[in-house]
């Protein structure tokens, strides 16, 4: 506790940077799922390729994938690039299904229902079908919130990990208070990532708090 | 500059495959790793989930250990572990059975819960006993969805183990681990190649046998009417799916 009062600008400094390298690959997952999955839920021959691609990716280990993404990308190692992308490829492959999921579980009958009173396509996705598969969508983009922030720790190793600093430092020093402290400030950001998109589901989605759950 | 190329030089020198930190005692230590691990995970977590999915009990118990054990950083907590109990193999492998048994045990629940009732009640009205149904009925038709907990489980045990290169002397983490503190890049995309592969090789198997396993008769969602399909994935939170679980290849 000592430690943590006489280092609290390093632990909310790296805090600060843990949430900022877990949320914009939450964010960038959830945008790009959203027309990948609405094709794959339309055809099913591309549904079978992105969930084989990504099913791919989603194999291979993190720390793998951190060390490879400067060759991929044609970054410098330390470039918050690299885990950023890293990361938003995770969140696209755990986000997919349920994305696809999600379109797939409105009803064809209210689909035809609204092109019946006059929705044209494109408003009929972004009026009728996205909102009913939002109770799906949260579901899903919760999980990928959790398992973002906690992954992130490992790309510590490549001098980029948020909290996951204090894993390699409290290890290098032999001291576990200071482990304990990275693993609780980085289930907190969790919490508090969890309890934002909750509350944003109650916001945009009030008809739904139990199917929500349920989903 | 070419880095792909010069690990793939590396990989492919007969003289880097032997010797005690040589790419064949790596990928042996590896293996070791992940296989103690994931069958002593495999022995807690079959009877539970079993249990739980038979009888219903539990079930926020298994979702709530799920989230838990999404949300928990792995990487620091084997070196709160390692940092405690010592450097060994005992305690590694504790901390991997720790890390496997939740996606486990939630793939045999979700097997068993994602089973329709209608086959399960119409087993026992046929005067199944309880025993038979679960041997019969429920683990048949639900062991594609605890294949698919084995297959997130085994992910999980083979990526740790590799971060587990960081205090373990063994495993294919060392090639990763050490390339990047020599700052020896091809000695690092060699780790991660050697690691990949195995990975994607083990997943490989595992999903060809999710596939085998699939009971003639049974083909999941693709040619089912939505409203069935809406009902059997709600019935499995999301929390305990993972691209693997659903078993699609």
């Amino acid at each position: 506790m000592v430690w943590l009062w006489n280092n609290l600008g390093l632990v909310l400094g790296l805090a600060a940077e843990h949430a900022r390298l877990s949320a914009i690959p939450i964010l960038v997952g959830f945008a790009a799922s959203i027309p990948l999955g609405w094709v794959a839920s339309r055809f099913a021959w591309l549904r079978g390729l992105l969930l084989t691609v990504f099913g791919i990716v989603f194999t291979i280990p993190s720390l793998a994938l951190f060390v490879v993404m400067p060759l991929l990308l044609g970054t410098r190692i330390l470039d918050d690039l690299n885990v950023i992308v890293a990361l938003s490829l995770y969140a696209i492959a755990m986000m997919l299904r349920g994305a696809i999921d999600g379109f797939g579980s409105v009803s064809p009958d209210v689909l035809q229902s609204a092109t019946a009173v006059g929705f044209a396509a494109a408003s009929r996705f972004w009026t009728v079908q996205l909102p009913l598969a939002g109770p799906v969508l949260l579901a899903n983009l919760r999980v990928v919130s959790v398992s973002t922030v906690s992954l992130l720790s490992v790309a510590a190793l490549i001098g980029k990990g948020g909290l996951g600093y204090l894993f390699t430092n409290g290890y290098q020093r032999a001291f576990p208070e200071e482990i304990v402290i990275g693993i609780v400030f980085t289930l907190l950001i969790a919490a508090v990532f969890d309890i934002v998109l909750v509350l944003l589901g109650r916001l945009l989605l009030p008809w739904s708090r139990r199917a929500g759950r349920a989903a | 500059m070419n880095f792909f190329a010069d690990a793939f030089a590396y990989i492919l020198d007969p003289a880097h495959w032997a010797g005690d930190t040589g790419i064949a005692q790596r990928i042996a230590d590896h293996l070791l790793y992940t296989g103690l691990s994931v069958g002593i995970a495999l022995l807690i977590a079959v009877p539970l989930g079993l249990l739980i999915g038979h009888t219903g009990r539990g079930r926020s118990f298994v979702i709530g250990l799920t989230s838990a054990a999404r949300a928990l950083p792995t990487f620091g907590f084997l070196l709160f572990i390692v940092l405690l109990a010592g450097l060994g193999l005992a305690p590694l492998i504790a901390v991997l059975v720790v890390l496997a048994v939740p996606p486990l045990l939630a793939g045999v629940y979700a097997g068993i819960e994602a089973v329709d009732r209608q086959p399960v009640d119409a087993a026992r009205a046929l005067g199944m006993s309880e025993w038979q149904i679960l041997g019969r009925v429920e683990i048949p038709l639900g062991l594609p969805l605890m294949l698919g907990g084995l297959r997130s489980a085994t992910l999980q045990v083979i990526a740790t183990a590799t971060v587990a290169g960081y205090v373990a002397q063994g495993g294919l983490g060392r090639y990763l681990i050490e390339g990047l503190a020599r700052r020896d890049y091809t000695l690092a995309v060699v780790g991660a190649v050697l690691v990949a592969a195995l990975a994607l090789a083990i997943d490989g198997l595992l999903a060809v046998a999710q596939k085998l396993v699939q009971p003639r008769g049974v083909s999941r969602g693709r040619a089912r009417p939505a409203s069935t399909r809406e009902r059997r994935s709600s019935r499995v939170p999301a929390i305990i799916r993972t691209p693997t679980t659903e078993g699609n290849l």
